[in-house]
């Protein structure tokens, strides 16, 4: 089964899929379309893998890290599918990140790797949107490129954990404006899922809803305003993102 | 007497008490009673923020590895990171020792409540966001290193004490002066102020909230002075911030620490 959040008619809902068009949680059948989907759960600490594929860590000029590299996402930074993520005028180089995101289904503390799949809820897809001009060597990378307001895509499905047979054996592709510009698999992680639910378990509690954003393959490309950014996983989901500009922040 | 907030063991709303923060009581109908005579949940609803070098002493304790590897150059913008969830803890309740370290830096820090949504503040308008301050106790792990997050570090359960209240913003004159202590077993071990902050409090919040937003009831905190104290099993640490109060735990082995029953 395939969850959706979706606001609608003034209220937020629940939402399955139903042939091409979207079945709320009250019965009520409505296209795609007129809904505004917001993330597929509320997450709860979201953890980011960096340089967890070897050919994008070659591609970033660092050696494959020898313990999980990771960092933590605070709730401002998420939006739902078929959204709008914001590019700064003055920066030079930001780019999309399509990542497996795990969503942690019940309260898991120095859990095993054999034990590791029982404790996930679901999977969905998220696009870690990094601004390069940004980063800096302390805590790197840190939350000026990796968590500013709507840079976290996430959606648009909770898939169910046991609808997804071999969740280390996913395709994943970028298309920016249709031409294909990252391809990759989750086979080639170098932490696997249970090897990181196992790390992260090994030091603190995780709970439901908690979510681990796995990393991302070799593939970054520059994105400019205007461009429509569709991260992709087999079977998960197709999170479809536009940038948009300063102009539209009046305020900021 | 200051007017704070207090979240009741169990209550789900914050309430408006008076409090001493000379003698760290509350007064509950006509009678005052040291804080440490309740159970007081942390008051935080929010996320917090941590803020990474942001005392003068601390950046000039890194000398010039600033300008080597890893680092190669001082900061340009805030350096931020997250408590998660996991990590709070409340006044008066133990601070879990992991069984692969023997000391915990106790990162003092005074922790900025927001009270509105704050989006691209401005210096000038930035404490018109804010409900007001608690008192911050940012636990690690040791670490030297700071050219990557520091989640293990800082991450542990039970890592992020805080209360035992939030003072309201117009009970302190001046956030930006306002001492720091740290006792362990009662015993002095750091001393410090936030008048020795780089970014004082209206401008660090108007660098954050200018690439992200801040949602009533986050915290973020304004800093922890350099050398921070060490604690073991068994040490009690008091942080004392003039004018908000005093945030009181005892580092207590992981394998025998139950939240709820710890005190």
């Amino acid at each position: 089964m395939r969850t959706a959040r979706v606001s609608f008619g003034g209220a937020i809902h629940e939402a399955i899929e139903y042939g091409g068009q979207l079945q709320l949680k009250d019965g009520r059948i409505v296209e795609e379309k007129d809904v505004i989907w917001l993330t597929p759960i509320v997450p709860r600490t979201v953890f980011a893998l960096g340089l967890n594929y070897a050919d994008h860590a070659a591609e970033l000029a660092f050696d494959a890290p020898s313990e999980p590299l990771v960092f933590l996402k605070g709730p401002n930074t998420f939006i739902g599918h078929q959204a709008y993520t914001r590019r700064p005028a003055d920066v030079t180089y930001m780019h999309y990140e399509c990542e497996l995101a795990v969503v942690i289904g019940k309260t898991a503390r120095h859990v095993k790797k054999e034990d590791a799949y029982s404790f996930i809820k679901g999977y969905s897809v998220a696009n870690d949107y990094a601004i390069r001009d940004y980063l800096e060597n302390y805590y790197r990378p840190n939350l000026r490129v990796k968590n500013r307001d709507t840079c976290t895509p996430f959606g648009p499905w909770l898939v169910d954990a046991d609808d997804v047979s071999d969740p280390m054996n996913l395709q994943l592709t970028t298309h920016v404006n249709g031409k294909l510009v990252q391809q990759g698999t989750t086979a080639d992680m170098i932490f696997d899922i249970p090897e990181l639910i196992a790390y992260l378990s090994s030091f603190m509690t995780l709970s439901e809803n908690d979510v681990i954003m796995t990393g991302t393959p070799k593939g970054s490309v520059n994105t400019s305003v205007g461009d429509v950014v569709v991260t992709e996983i087999e079977g998960i989901g197709r999170l479809v993102n536009t940038i948009i500009g300063d102009e539209a922040f009046p305020n900021r | 007497m200051s007017t704070a907030k207090i979240k009741w063991s169990g209550s789900v709303e914050l309430e408006s008490v008076q409090v001493n923060v000379e003698t760290n009581s509350i007064e509950v109908d006509g009678t005052s009673r040291d804080a440490k005579e309740y159970t007081l949940d942390n008051p935080i609803s929010g996320t917090i923020y941590g803020t990474l070098l942001n005392f003068q002493g601390s950046l000039e304790s890194l000398e010039d590895a600033v300008y080597e590897y890893p680092y190669h150059s001082p900061p340009v913008a805030p350096v931020l990171y997250i408590k998660p969830a996991n990590t709070f803890n409340r006044n008066c309740a133990g601070i879990p020792m992991p069984q692969d370290v023997t000391k915990l830096e106790m990162g003092a820090s005074l922790g900025i409540v927001m009270s509105k949504t704050a989006i691209a503040l401005t210096e000038e308008n930035a404490l018109r966001h804010v409900a007001g301050f608690t008192i911050v106790n940012d636990v690690s792990v040791p670490h030297s290193n700071i050219f990557r997050p520091a989640v293990q570090h800082k991450s542990r359960d039970g890592f992020c004490p805080s209360g035992p209240w939030i003072i309201d913003l117009d009970e302190v004159e001046n956030p930006d002066d306002l001492a720091i202590r740290v006792f362990i077993n009662d015993e002095l071990k750091q001393e410090n102020s936030t008048k020795n902050l780089i970014r004082p409090i209206a401008q660090l919040l108007a660098a954050v909230t200018e690439f992200m937003t801040l949602f009533p009831g986050d915290v973020l905190l304004a800093g922890v002075p350099e050398v921070a104290p060490l604690a073991g099993v068994g040490d009690t640490v008091r942080i004392e911030i003039d004018g908000i109060g005093c945030l009181e735990n005892t580092v207590v082995d992981e394998k025998t620490f139950i939240r709820r029953e710890s005190k």
